[in-house]
């Protein structure tokens, strides 16, 4: 960040980033309007927050200025950028130093991929998570000997093709552990782009418009040259396909189903009653059956606490099974109340979004960044 | 769907936040009280802040229409002084009795006579649209024995227009108490039209 403390200064997303994750002190001043910022706003530890939309501030940001502590690093985030620079520039003027603004704005905010290594793999090869700290989706790259394979590719595929180039690897395979309801998957676009294999579960690809290969329990998928094996386990509840992975014996992920503080909502395809059952079956039972030593890896966070070092979001089966609540509902009933009542409000545009990742709608890029915006409440537990 | 005319056209298309909130905010100072202006603009997030914005300040968010990705926001200008001014006209109708010779059907016409943009976006089934300032050149088309409600947004205008009607001889001329903002009926909005 090149900082030049008596003017406004720009700062990336990924630079917030770091500054998150490594808990160093933020103040934000958000210029949205109200309900954008309370349906969705940045958080972090280390961060503090507060509200008032740029209309309010046109006169002037003396209003502002009483709010906002002198000497602590102070960012302006809007919704692109514009309304951000405008009020930071007035701060400055208003003689307060260490001032920045967003650039690119929330939107820039809700598509910016951390990717941190999750570890290395047994013959070789390395295991890499892509954070979308703003939206709290997660993404992986499994790399071994020249081949990759990515799970739940998220809409932004080049971040995925150039940290590919940067290791070296070509991209064989683009796997979906569902059908997602909250984003939009970029695994069609990045096979599509990079000659890979797109795989579905079947049972979430009735409705697809598209072709794809079938997902199956037993059916592992190689990944340079037989070094490496991605298990397939069906593991329904959050959708009737979802399907887990197991990678080297050592990582599971988990989709949408498992997740470091809460589990998966079984209602986004409108089927709560049905599913609930698959749910607590694929909780309570298959994953019983596993090694209780895997490292699990979900597809979302739902808090900033669950991000661990440098953001890494991971926990050990065992551990889940003993501090995650979702876990620890001990008669059905309880459990069917848990996850069918009281749930959080479903993600924005999460019907479009289902029938664009079944290729029945084809939005803009725009649109398709307008339908994403806002948390992605996958969880029972994100209020 | 209703012409919508209004006092003031601010074209903001192509312009992204802050620029159409900062332009209307400035077009709006030139207004007077009870004036609409209609703001063109092209970027979505428009509706919600000119929303948030109206709320804030206080004037009449009215509605929005797109038309060919232009969006066409409507404000009518508050005023900032505004009280409940004395109302002078004696003979006033609740929303309920109104509401009541309308599903019996009687013969009454409602008149609303706040600007265009404001009937457009929320009004009684079956009212017409004669904003105040026409009112005295349109009440040639009015007949003074018909029944008659007047209808405005809190009272007041109708106040006025009530009076005007009444000293032109139209014997059977009532007030909607509070106006819109009193109506519990059901209502005819931009988009239960289109």
């Amino acid at each position: 960040m090149n900082t030049d403390a008596n003017r406004m200064n720009m700062m990336t997303a990924k630079e917030l980033t770091r500054i998150i994750l490594a808990k160093e002190e933020i103040f934000i001043l958000d210029v949205r309007n109200e309900n954008d910022y309370n349906d969705w706003k940045i958080e972090g530890e280390s961060v503090e927050i507060i509200n008032i939309p740029y209309f309010d501030l046109l006169d002037g940001v003396d209003e502002a200025l009483d709010k906002l502590p002198d000497g602590k690093k102070l960012l302006v985030v809007c919704a692109k950028e514009g309304s951000s620079k405008f009020v930071a520039e007035q701060i400055v003027d208003a003689g307060r130093t260490d001032v920045h603004y967003l650039e690119g704005g929330m939107k820039a905010w809700s598509e910016y991929l951390e990717p941190v290594k999750i570890g290395d793999l047994k013959d070789g090869g390395s295991l890499y998570q892509f954070v979308r700290i703003g939206k709290g989706c997660l993404s992986y790259m499994v790399l071994s000997k020249g081949e990759a394979a990515v799970i739940d590719t998220l809409r932004m595929t080049d971040v995925f093709e150039q940290f590919a180039k940067e290791q070296g690897v070509q991209i064989k395979h683009t796997l979906d552990t569902h059908l997602h309801a909250d984003h939009i998957s970029g695994g069609r676009k990045l096979a599509e782009q990079s000659g890979a294999t797109y795989w579905l579960p079947p049972k979430d690809a009735t409705e697809v418009t598209f072709d794809y290969e079938k997902l199956e329990e037993g059916q592992g998928i190689t990944i340079g040259s037989t070094t490496l094996r991605i298990q397939p386990i069906y593991s329904p509840g959050h959708t009737i396909g979802s399907t887990s992975f197991i990678i080297d014996d050592q990582y599971l992920l988990t989709g949408d189903i498992l997740f470091i503080e809460s589990i998966g909502r079984p209602d986004l395809a409108g089927k709560a009653e049905d599913w609930v059952g698959d749910l607590r079956n694929t909780l309570y039972n298959r994953y019983k059956e596993l090694s209780q030593d895997l490292i699990v890896l979900p597809a979302h966070f739902g808090k900033v606490t669950e991000l661990g070092e440098g953001g890494r979001v991971m926990a050990k089966l065992s551990d889940l099974f003993l501090h995650n609540p979702g876990l620890n509902i001990q008669q059905e009933k309880d459990f069917r109340s848990a996850v069918t009542e009281n749930l959080p409000p479903q993600p924005n545009a999460y019907q479009e979004i289902r029938q664009t990742n079944m290729g029945k709608i084809t939005p803009s890029e725009e649109e398709q960044r307008e339908m994403e915006i806002g948390p992605n409440r996958c969880a029972v537990h994100d209020k | 769907m209703p012409e919508i005319t209004a006092d003031m056209t601010l074209d903001c298309k192509g312009l992204a936040c802050p620029m159409p909130i900062v332009k209307t905010k400035k077009a709006i100072d030139q207004l007077d009280a009870g004036q609409v202006i209609e703001v063109q603009a092209t970027d979505q997030g428009s509706i919600a802040d000119i929303q948030g914005w109206a709320k804030n300040t206080g004037h009449h968010y009215l509605g929005t229409v797109e038309e060919c990705e232009v969006l066409k926001h409507y404000i009518r200008k508050a005023n900032p002084n505004e009280v409940n001014e004395e109302k002078k006209y004696p003979l006033i109708i609740s929303s309920d009795e109104l509401q009541k010779k309308l599903s019996e059907n009687e013969k009454v016409t409602v008149i609303d006579v706040r600007e265009t943009a404001e009937f457009a976006f929320n009004r009684i089934a079956g009212a017409v649209s004669i904003p105040l300032g026409e009112l005295e050149h349109r009440i040639s088309k009015l007949n003074p024995d018909d029944e008659i409600v007047v209808v405005c947004r809190t009272g007041n205008r109708s106040d006025m227009a009530c009076q005007l009607l009444a000293g032109k001889g139209f014997k059977h001329v009532k007030n909607l108490e509070s106006g819109m903002s009193g109506w519990n009926g059901s209502t005819i909005n931009y988009d239960s039209q289109n």
